[in-house]
């Protein structure tokens, strides 16, 4: 089986957002393999070892994006796309993935929920409907018998087991499987895989964000005594009125 | 013209993000001097379909088919498509739920139409579309520009109040093309767990940590989420340990919520925890370490062991709920 599968990069999950003008601030800021994507390429190997077949990492980014998709085939993809442009728009973003995937014949594309930064969940589904196939979001399970694909996904309250045909998009969450840390081995062999750069097709980007804010500083934490809890629940009743 | 909102509902019932989404689509109907139109997909009775026309909605599309009881993204944005071109609409409103965000980016390719994901307030609508979300996992607020010519937003849970502009909707049958392609996708079965307030949805939400040793002391932190009318959720660690269900898991690689309360009963505050919880509106903590890093992002604090504290706070809070009737 082809399978494809998203990856983007995230400021590390630890870092503090800052600004400079109307730009992210990314100064010292490590850059790290979006977590749910390292779950569905961790889930997309898994699924190579017992069908066979081959996993393809694809990026739509800058050369500086290169670094973790070198860090993509040493957790164990077998080539690497990059489609050289910015991603600033998901429209953009995935009409560059879906036409890699179109002329290419992948029959599984895996993306993430969600990137941690922009936090839009619409890559995924967006190249599900440029593809006209079917997608399933939040995928915490995904096994694949013949054509035949089973799902679980997380839904309002608890969970759906679904039955679809491939070809198909998903995006991981937690639970599909757990990532993957490369190897000495996987570090070596990643700087001779093949990683080839795309110019990007013609597309539209609908959207672009023109600036940032940072949300007003909190201010600082009322303490309550331990042995008075009834003070806590009438400072919420009274003064925070939550209650 | 006019304003559309998928109004989502789960067992033909609305849920309150749902009222959400109308009350949000309303306040831009009426700002853009245009009419709001709610597009219903599945089964629900005409008692629950009236319920729209209490929070803003003119017009009610019902698409009263089976097939659409469940939860089908590919046909749910067909069906929302259609909708959205027979009332010219110019901006598609959703729901930053599960669902909605499933659907809204199908929605963006099939109308060609700038989608923004998770908004928190109206869009500024004199000159260029600009409208607010959160980024970074709440740590920071993006301005998006849509450039198209419908715009689909989807509102985040619990940011925008619910006002209440009561109106007859007039409800009629909304029959969409659907074509077979959107049910390749077949739902074998669903799975709902029995706790009936859903952690993304509620007001108050009580979570507890690492601090709370293991799963058999939970009963203390259930016994105040009741009385106080709270839905339960708690720490990475704790889910990966299998102490609490997954879908409790709040944080940057679990759920991001804005309850209007949040407690945390022993979790240390850890950065990616913070990352669901920042955009609560009244954070509390109680940890045991005066130090813990919770502190610093939180309103109201007890330094304090939570095996003391828990069952003291639920007796002050059942003499205060006993005062008050
Ligand atoms: C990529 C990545 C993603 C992550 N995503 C998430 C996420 O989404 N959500 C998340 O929660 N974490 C996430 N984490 C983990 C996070 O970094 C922390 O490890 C985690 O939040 C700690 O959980 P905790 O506070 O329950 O436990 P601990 O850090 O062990 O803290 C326990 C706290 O309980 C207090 N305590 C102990 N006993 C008592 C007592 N008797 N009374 C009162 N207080 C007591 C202690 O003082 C301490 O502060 C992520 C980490 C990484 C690297
Ligand atoms: N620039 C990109 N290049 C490749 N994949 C991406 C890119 N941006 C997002 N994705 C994929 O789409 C998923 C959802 O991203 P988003 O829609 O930004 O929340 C991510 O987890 C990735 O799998």
């Amino acid at each position: 089986m082809k399978i494809l599968v998203c990856i983007t990069q995230v400021p590390d999950t630890t870092t503090r957002i800052s600004f400079t003008g109307n730009a992210f601030n990314a100064a010292g800021v490590q850059f790290i393999i979006n977590p749910y994507d390292e779950i569905a390429l961790t889930r997309a190997l898994e699924l190579k070892e017992t069908l066979g077949g081959s996993v393809t990492a694809i990026t739509v980014g800058k050369p500086d994006t290169e670094a973790n998709l070198r860090k993509a085939l040493a957790i164990g993809a077998d080539d690497a796309i990059r489609v050289n442009a910015d991603a600033t728009d998901a429209y953009f973003v995935a009409a560059q993935i879906a036409d890699v995937a179109k002329k290419n014949g992948y029959e599984l594309v895996l993306a993430g929920k969600e990137s941690i930064d922009y936090n839009g969940s619409e890559v995924g589904s967006m190249i599900a409907a440029m593809l006209d196939v079917p997608f399933v979001g939040m995928a915490s399970r995904l096994v694949v018998e013949g054509e035949k694909v089973t799902l679980d996904r997380e839904i309002e309250g608890g969970k759906e087991i679904l039955e679809s045909t491939l070809p198909l998009v998903a995006s991981a969450q937690k639970g599909m499987a757990e990532p993957r840390i490369p190897n000495m081995r996987g570090i070596m062999s990643a700087r001779t895989k093949p990683l080839q750069v795309l110019e990007p097709a013609a597309a539209d980007a609908l959207t672009a964000v023109i600036s940032y804010e940072m949300p007003p500083a909190k201010a600082a934490c009322k303490m309550v005594p331990a042995d008075n809890p009834a003070l806590l629940i009438e400072l919420l009743h009274n003064e925070a009125k939550v209650i | 013209m006019s304003v559309l909102v998928f109004a989502e509902n789960g067992d033909g019932k609305f849920p309150k993000s749902t009222y959400e989404a109308i009350s949000y689509g309303f306040a831009l109907a009426t700002k853009m001097g245009t009419s709001l139109t709610a597009l219903v997909l599945g089964e629900v009775s005409d008692d629950a379909l009236k319920n729209l026309g209490e929070y803003g909605a003119a017009k009610v599309l019902h698409a009263s088919d089976a097939r659409l009881n469940g939860f089908n993204s590919s046909a749910f944005a067909s069906a929302l498509a259609q909708a959205a071109s027979a009332e010219q609409a110019k901006v598609v409103i959703l729901s930053s739920t599960l669902e909605g965000k499933a659907v809204a980016p199908m929605l963006s390719v099939k109308l060609k139409a700038g989608l923004v994901v998770g908004v928190v307030a109206l869009p500024a609508t004199d000159g260029p579309f600009v409208v607010r979300k959160k980024v970074f996992s709440g740590k920071a607020f993006a301005d998006v520009q849509v450039n198209s010519e419908v715009r689909i937003l989807t509102v985040s849970v619990n940011s925008f109040s619910l006002i209440k502009n009561p109106a007859a909707a007039t409800v009629s049958a909304f029959a969409p093309q659907l074509p077979e392609g959107d049910f390749r996708m077949v739902s074998k079965e669903i799975a709902k767990s029995t706790n009936t307030l859903s952690v993304a949805e509620a007001d108050i939400v009580v979570s507890g940590g690492r601090g709370l040793k293991g799963p058999e002391n939970w009963g203390i932190l259930e016994n105040f989420a009741t009385a106080i009318g709270a839905a339960t959720a708690c720490s990475k660690p704790v889910s990966d340990s299998g102490w609490r269900p997954h879908h409790e898991h709040v944080g940057q690689t679990g759920k991001a919520i804005a309850p209007n309360l949040y407690f945390a009963f022993g979790i240390s505050g850890a950065i990616q925890h913070l990352a669901g919880i920042n955009s609560s509106k009244v954070i509390v903590v109680v940890n045991k370490d005066p130090e813990a890093p919770f502190f610093k992002a939180a309103d109201y604090g007890i330094v304090g062991d939570l095996f003391e504290v828990l069952p003291k706070l639920t007796e002050a809070l059942k003499a205060f709920k006993a005062g008050q009737n």
